[in-house]
């Protein structure tokens, strides 16, 4: 057996002890401190968490108007939501008899329980706003062409996603605002009714009935329901996101990083990785690194050093403002307001008016002309509409220029004040003059489906924006007016069911002339 | 020349390759079938949709009340009674009654005495609900039983 001296393994053991903080620290982070350009860029690409970004980015990237960070900020509000959701769940029951009580709870007695409530609530709301605003950045700076189609399209599956979390999470207070908002909200998943029993053949084919079935558990909303909807709120919709969310994030270095004029790209072969067929007049002495042989757009093809600047510490400290911006955000909303709990839920009296979340309320002053166009086949046929603009718009344009120029400016104004004075005008015939039933009595259900403001409205855009797409010769300039249209359409529309629809959904100018009971 | 009654033959190996494929499909696809059969249920968990309102002489001809706690408007005449539905037939929520009918409080349907739709965007009339009369002589509202609008029970 071999012998040691004992006094050796001491001093050993006494001088591993105190290199322990710099050992532990290196099995860790397997590098020095972040000094060198080698340093920084180890600090990032071997951590799980920061591997995400480049090493470099381009400059543009950190530019305050090239993206607003607002993709960042609708990841900071979604962590925000994840923390404090988990800790409203220490308290919440979801149950039908005990849920609205664990929200009393939550407000009144556990200690910072309202604050991290009205933080939750508020990035919620903040979530949402953000996510509709990155999307326009996107959709303006043309940024959603190929080779980011795709991420077009993960980027509406997470808009899709963000609006179910936040419709989910609205029923789980159990009082009178909860109970009938989702009330409405599973008899428009139910509405493809109108339709069938206005064919006569809900009796044989019911895809309504099944719809509402599948969401409630019960032909009305109850413990089923709540079971169902927290399910939905804390577990399913949260995976999904955070699977769409990667993919989202991943395809964005995949796709080159961010979209960025042209002009300012150095090479020719813009970022196409070069075909490893040898040039004309002889072999190349160039070897190819592995990154040449995917054939896909690499990062770093198209950037030259001298435009980029090291993603550690510039990047992520952009990130960390953005993120404590909007924890700064959620923080003074939700100690100057608290979110809303009215009383609890009582189904035999709707509150008047019952409205949704406000950026559903766009929906429901849909909904009021005709619930299965409105709620329906219009969300459905806009949300395919933008799902194709990448398809269907496929100009080679440079991305990262706003409204690609002064013609698309000039456009997007137009379809503006086009898609707003369309929008007014078919909230503002109803309701000063009714609608067909009211000039036509006798008129069948399936003209009053299809016939009316909402898919008039819809109709009206999708002729503007095929008109500018035949004058103007551009799929990009059409895209323009279409999305515009899109956006001034549900702004007008949610400003009218916010502000201007009370009592019975008539119209009224001021909430001041709201009839008191 | 292949055709239909002489296919191109298939190597054994790319038969194995399909036939392991479409066992692995066909095994996804069963189980996601069983698992979306689960959330629909077969039996709705709900209360009786049936319930006793009182006598016959608690709803003199000519009243017309709100059944409490059942948003339920019984009417009685003198060709019978009728019970009808409060519940909207756009989006659910209960209906108020107004000085010609009812009104909805969400989207702004109206609804004449009879129920039948005057203005909004109802698809259709409220339910006339089945009236009928228990062994023990009390009167019995089935709102899970629509019957034609204008059908009057006689007690």
């Amino acid at each position: 057996m071999k012998r040691f001296d004992q006094k050796r393994g001491l001093a050993a053991f006494l001088a591993n002890l105190r290199r322990l903080p710099d050992t532990l620290s290196y099995s860790i982070f397997r590098h020095g401190r972040p000094r060198s350009e080698r340093g920084r860029s180890q600090a990032v690409f071997s951590s799980l968490f920061l591997h995400l970004h480049p090493t470099r980015v381009h400059v543009r990237t950190l530019g305050l108007t090239a993206t607003f960070g607002l993709g960042i900020a609708a990841l900071s509000f979604f962590i925000i939501l994840l923390v404090t959701g988990i800790l409203l769940m220490v308290y919440y029951t979801p149950s039908t008899e005990l849920a609205y009580n664990s929200m009393k709870d939550i407000h009144y007695v556990v200690p910072s329980g309202r604050l991290i409530r009205n933080v939750h609530r508020w990035g919620a709301h903040l979530m949402v706003i953000v996510v509709m605003l990155h999307m326009c950045r996107v959709f303006y700076t043309a940024s959603y062409k190929a080779p980011r189609e795709f991420n077009w399209l993960l980027g509406m599956a997470l808009f899709v996603v963000t609006l179910a979390l936040s419709f989910t999470g609205y029923l789980l207070p159990w009082d009178q605002l909860a109970y009938w908002a989702i009330t409405i909200g599973a008899n428009i998943a139910s509405s493809p009714r109108e339709l069938t029993d206005a064919l006569g053949i809900t009796q044989w084919f019911d895809p309504g009935g099944l719809q509402k079935e599948l969401l409630l558990g019960a032909g009305e909303v109850g413990q089923d329901a709540l079971t169902r909807f927290y399910l939905l709120h804390v577990m399913l919709l949260p995976i999904v996101l955070v699977m769409l969310a990667s993919v989202h994030f991943w395809r964005i270095r995949k796709d080159g990083g961010l979209g960025r004029p042209q002009a300012e790209q150095t090479s020719g072969a813009v970022g196409q990785a070069p075909d490893l067929v040898p040039p004309p007049g002889g072999e190349s002495d160039k070897t190819w690194s592995l990154m040449a042989v995917v054939r896909d757009r690499s990062a770093a093809t198209d950037n030259e050093p001298g435009d980029t600047v090291a993603t550690w510490p510039y990047l992520l400290r952009g990130e960390l403002v953005v993120f404590m911006l909007c924890t700064l955000a959620c923080l003074v909303l939700g100690v100057l307001y608290d979110a809303p709990l009215k009383e609890i839920a009582n189904p035999n009296v709707p509150e008047n008016p019952a409205k949704a979340p406000w950026y559903f309320l766009g929906l429901q002053e849909m909904v009021s002309y005709s619930a299965f166009m409105g709620g329906l086949v219009i969300p459905a046929v806009a949300m395919v509409g933008l799902a194709l603009i990448p398809y269907l718009d496929r100009e080679a344009e440079p991305a990262g220029v706003y409204m690609s120029g002064r013609a698309g400016r000039k456009i997007a104004l137009q379809s503006l004040a086009f898609a707003v004075l369309l929008a007014v005008a078919w909230v503002a015939i109803p309701v000063n003059f009714g609608w067909l039933r009211n000039w036509f009595p006798g008129i069948p259900q399936i003209v009053i489906i299809f016939v009316n403001p909402g898919s008039l409205l819809t109709l009206g855009y999708a002729a503007w924006s095929l008109v500018i797409l035949r004058n103007t010769g551009s799929t990009r300039l059409g895209a323009i007016a279409l999305f515009t249209c899109f956006v001034a359409g549900f702004v007008v529309m949610t400003y009218v069911g916010m502000e201007l629809r009370g009592p019975n959904w008539d119209f009224y100018w001021s909430r001041s002339h709201w009839p008191v009971h | 020349m292949a055709g239909r009654l002489e296919p191109e033959p298939i190597a054994r190996r790319d038969f194995l390759g399909l036939a392991g494929w479409w066992t692995a499909a066909l095994a996804v696809l069963g189980s996601l079938a069983g698992m979306v059969r689960l959330p629909n249920p077969r039996v709705l968990p709900e209360t009786s949709r049936r319930f006793r309102i009182g006598r016959s002489r608690d709803y003199p001809v000519g009243s017309m009340q709100v059944v409490p706690d059942k948003n339920v408007l019984l009417v009685s005449r003198r060709e019978g009674f009728a019970a009808i539905s409060m519940v909207c037939t756009h989006l659910g929520c209960i209906v108020d009654r107004s000085e010609t009918g009812f009104a909805c409080p969400c989207h702004g349907s109206s609804f004449a005495k009879d129920g039948s739709v005057v203005a909004g965007p109802a698809p259709r009339g409220l339910r006339w609900l089945e009236v009928s009369r228990s062994i023990d002589g009390r009167l019995t509202v089935d709102s899970g039983r629509e019957v034609p609008a204008g059908t009057w029970f006689r007690a």
